[in-house]
Parts: C-alpha cells; sequence; structure tokens
C-alpha cells in the first residue's frame, strides 16, 4: 500500500509497510496512480499513452525502471507482512499507569473530560495506602520489564502532593530488590506549584505536562477558577520558573484547542513568546453538542491551520531557533519498531489506571465508565478476559484502521477516543483519523524541508 | 534515481523481528493523554 500527496510543492509517496519515505518528480507521482504490482518488464502501453500527453516518453520508459527498482528493493508496494506478530503482545506485562492521584480539581475548565475532576464518581484523593498498593500491583504485572512509568494525574495532582512524594519515595525503595527503574510524570494545572514542589518536580520526574491554552483569552475563556475568573496570569510565572530551573528536562506545556480558538496556531506561538520550547497543543475531546466541540465542518479549517503551523515553525526556524510541536514530531529513522506500532497506548493490556478508590481502568479516559472497570486493588481482583480483549485492540482487529495508509504512524489511534466518540474502542472516529492523518502529512514534509531535500528529486 | 529520491534510511521490516522489547515508553504518557501518536516516540532499546 502507499499513499501519495502534495504539500509545500513536495510530491510525497510513503510505501506503508515498509515506511520508505519518498520525495517525487510530477511524472512519477501520476505513474502510480496508474500503476500498482505485478509489474511487467516494460510500463504498460495504455500508461505510456496516457502519460506521453505530458511527459517524454524517454522520461516515462526510466521512470517506470526507478519505481520497478524501488519495488524490488522493499521500499515501494511492500507487502504487509505484520499480522502474524498482532497476536504475540496478548500477554504483555504490565509496564505503565496512570495514578488518578486526586479527584478534585481546583480549577473548573469547561471541556474537562473528568467532569472537572471527580470523573462523575465523586470528590476524592488516593490514600498513599492506595497508592503503595499500585506500585505492588505494577511491581507484581510487570514481569521483565524494567522501565515502569507511573504517571499521576487527576484532576490535580498538586491537591494531594504530599502522597504523591510518599509514592515516590515507597517505589524508588522498591526499585533494587526487583530490579526496576520508575520513570515519573505528572500532569498539572500549575495553580499549586511552589519552590517545594518545583523542586521535587524536577528532581524526580522525568516528564512534567503543564496544562495551559496558549493566549490569555482562550486560556482564560475555558480554564477558569472556581469563581469563574482565568488562571492563566496565575501559572504562567509559577511555569517560566519551573521550566528554568528543570535545565534540559523533558517537559511540556499542552493546551486544547476547541471550536473557540480554530487559530490555534497563534495559540502555540503565544506559547512559544512567552519562552516555553516544548509545546502540545491538541483538539478538544468532548460531545459534540457541546457549543465549543469540533465537528466534521471543522475539519477544511483546522487542516489549513496544520498548514499555518507548519509555515510558521518554518519562518521561525530561519532565524536559526528551534522548538517542538508534538504532533509534528518524527523520526523516520529511529522511531519505533513495527511491533509497538501495531497497537496505540497499549492501554487495558499494558497500561492502566488507577481511580483514589483502588478500582483498575484501562486508562484515565475510561474511569468511571462501569462496564470498564477492570478491577479492584483492595479486593485483589483484575479482569484477565478484559485485558485480552484491550491487547487484541490493534491495526489488524480494527476495520476502518486495517486498509488505512496512517496506521503504523497511529497504531489504530486512542481507544478511548473511539468510545467516547463512536461507542467502541474498536470504531475509528473519523475526525481525530483525518485530523491525525494531517498532522503527519505536515510533518513528513516539515521533516524532507529541514533535511534541505529539493523538491525536485535529481538535484542532490 | 532521477525521479524518485528516497529521504528516510530505516526499513520498518527490519524490525518487525527485532522489536517488541516493550522499554520504551507508553504513548500516552507523554504529552497527550487524550489522543495517539505512536511514531513519534522513541525507540529505547
Amino acid at each position: 500500500m502507499i499513499h501519495k500527496y502534495k504539500l509545500c510543492g513536495y510530491n510525497v509517496v510513503l510505501d506503508v509497510n515498509s515506511g520508505g519515505v519518498h520525495i517525487v518528480d510530477d511524472l512519477t507521482y501520476d505513474m502510480l496512480t496508474d500503476i500498482e504490482p505485478p509489474f511487467g518488464d516494460s510500463c504498460p502501453q495504455a500508461v505510456v499513452e496516457k502519460l506521453s500527453h505530458f511527459y517524454k516518453y524517454e522520461d516515462i520508459i526510466s521512470c517506470y525502471d526507478e519505481i520497478v527498482a524501488a519495488y524490488k528493493e522493499g521500499i515501494l508496494f511492500s507487502e504487509d507482512d505484520y499480522e502474524q506478530y498482532a497476536e504475540v503482545a496478548v500477554a504483555s506485562p504490565i509496564k505503565a499507569m496512570c495514578l488518578n492521584i486526586a479527584h478534585d480539581c481546583n480549577l473548573r475548565c469547561e471541556y474537562c473530560f473528568a467532569s472537572t475532576g471527580d470523573f462523575g464518581v465523586g470528590r476524592k484523593l488516593m490514600t498513599l495506602e492506595t497508592g503503595k498498593k499500585a506500585i505492588d500491583f505494577l511491581i507484581e504485572h510487570s514481569a521483565n520489564r524494567e522501565n515502569l512509568e507511573l504517571d499521576f494525574f487527576g484532576g490535580e495532582p498538586l491537591m494531594n502532593i504530599e502522597v504523591v512524594k510518599q509514592i515516590v519515595e515507597y517505589a524508588r525503595s522498591k526499585e533494587k530488590e526487583h530490579n526496576k527503574h520508575f520513570r515519573f510524570t505528572i500532569t498539572t494545572n500549575g495553580m499549586l506549584l511552589n519552590d517545594d514542589i518545583v523542586d521535587f518536580i524536577n528532581k524526580e520526574m522525568s516528564n512534567v505536562v503543564l496544562s495551559i491554552d496558549g493566549r490569555k483569552e482562550v486560556n482564560d475563556r475555558m480554564r477558569k477558577r472556581v469563581d469563574g475568573s482565568g488562571c492563566y496570569d496565575r501559572i504562567i510565572p509559577k511555569y517560566r520558573d519551573l521550566v528554568e530551573k528543570r535545565g534540559d528536562g523533558e517537559y511540556y506545556v499542552r493546551g486544547t484547542y476547541t471550536k473557540y480558538n480554530l487559530d490555534f496556531a497563534d495559540d502555540v506561538f503565544s506559547l512559544l513568546d512567552e519562552g516555553f520550547d516544548q509545546i502540545s497543543v491538541e483538539p478538544v475531546v468532548t460531545d459534540p453538542k457541546e457549543p465549543y466541540a469540533l465537528t466534521e465542518k471543522d475539519l477544511p479549517v483546522i487542516f489549513k491551520e496544520y498548514e499555518r503551523l507548519m509555515h510558521k515553525i518554518l519562518d521561525y526556524e530561519k532565524t536559526g531557533r528551534k522548538f517542538n510541536f508534538f504532533h509534528f514530531m518524527l523520526d523516520l529513522d529511529q522511531g519505533p519498531c513495527a511491533i509497538k506500532r501495531l497497537r496505540g497506548c497499549g492501554c487495558g493490556n499494558d497500561y492502566v489506571a488507577i481511580t483514589p478508590d483502588g478500582d483498575i481502568y484501562p486508562c484515565h479516559q475510561f474511569v468511571g465508565e462501569e462496564k470498564y472497570k477492570m478491577g479492584n486493588l483492595d479486593e485483589g481482583t483484575f479482569d484477565y478476559e478484559m485485558k485480552k480483549d484491550f491487547a487484541k485492540m490493534h491495526v489488524y482487529t480494527k476495520p476502518d484502521c486495517r486498509d488505512c495508509w496512517a496506521k503504523f504512524y497511529c497504531s489504530g489511534g486512542c481507544n478511548a477516543n473511539n468510545y467516547i466518540y463512536a461507542g467502541d474502542p474498536r470504531k475509528a472516529h473519523r475526525m481525530s483519523c483525518e485530523i491525525e492523518k494531517k498532522r503527519l502529512e505536515c510533518a513528513i514534509v516539515l521533516k524532507a524541508i529541514r533535511m534541505g531535500e529539493s523538491t525536485d528529486p535529481s538535484e542532490e | 534515481m532521477k525521479h524518485i529520491k528516497t529521504i528516510n534510511k530505516a526499513n520498518l521490516k527490519a524490525t518487525a523481528a527485532v522489536g517488541g522489547c516493550g522499554k520504551c515508553q507508553a504513548s500516552c504518557q507523554s504529552a497527550c493523554k487524550t489522543s495517539c501518536t505512536v511514531a513519534n516516540q522513541k525507540c529505547e532499546r
């Protein structure tokens, strides 16, 4: 399977199964509309005749030869033979956990999928006892996985920071005995950050996600305090302080865009102007009936906006500076292996979420969906059949993914999004898919431009 | 090649037989928490 598209003067051809990325000339681009394996010794006469209206005969012949050579090399029209590996990871160890350390929040963000912090199941903080049980559960179910990930999530995790600190201490005390290495991350709205917490985060958290939507007016329209006032002015200096003290440590300022800010490229650059260089801004996940919800009608505008963002990034880079936009990051050479790419986040299989009550869910976005409760730490229960079912959610069991060109980039998408929008984790949410595909197309062209590639493949 | 220029060096096929070690990060933990992109993750083998 191949996917071809034009963007920024480039003709791009992706070979889906080998991961091959090719810049081609117009002739090749047009020829690939009309030919596919099996290939004969010479270009089919009908194709020659069609193309000879626009291209020279000798070019058509040499182009066909190049396509066949790339095919023989296994980088064009390569076979999809990964399905045999899809069942391998069914009994996968659990290696990652989202700890909903606080089902409470000090903000009342309008779009919150956690129902302003309590996930619709009541405001509650996790106890140290439950946190310890979660660590024990993770260690016990991680088999030979050495790197274990624990994300402190909420609600707002800083509302329960003392327990966070004690859980980190407990987990660290278990590392040597069990030959594990914990990587902690935390996602915060920043309201409670102070010097002590900043020092703790920068010492213990391998990554910190700082929530903010971009421009002040955009942020404050959705991210409000209990009294209705915006949080921007309070969090900006705190985030700056944390990032400054963090040095080279990983972090992201992460925002959500909605129908209210379809010009979100300006929010990305607003964050950049505020001094942040690791930025993620993502589409809102919400009930389509909400006035700020994104709908398929918004897609053309969203697509244009990603292109605008790409151009803004390129203009910025011309000044010799750089920053990361999370969804444009793509490593064409050292990226994840094919096995990893068969399933997305691994939720419900090698990744689970724990609530303050010790309930186990496939991920934080499934919390509160009773039928997806996988077990409980106090009761010592865990539904291995459900784990197996989630393990079988991969690109070959999701009908819309099987024949999609983007399947090895998004790996089947977000199961929770699929469930929330389409009622079934295996059923792709078309709008999320279209946005993901657009981001990938932009990311690939951005890569080509950064590599100094000419739009003309004959040029060195 | 006059008509086609390949810009990536690795072939995904070569990673299938040796992959799946599980050392890499769960994709949702990095920055998104509400979507999924796997291809921007790093191999940590």
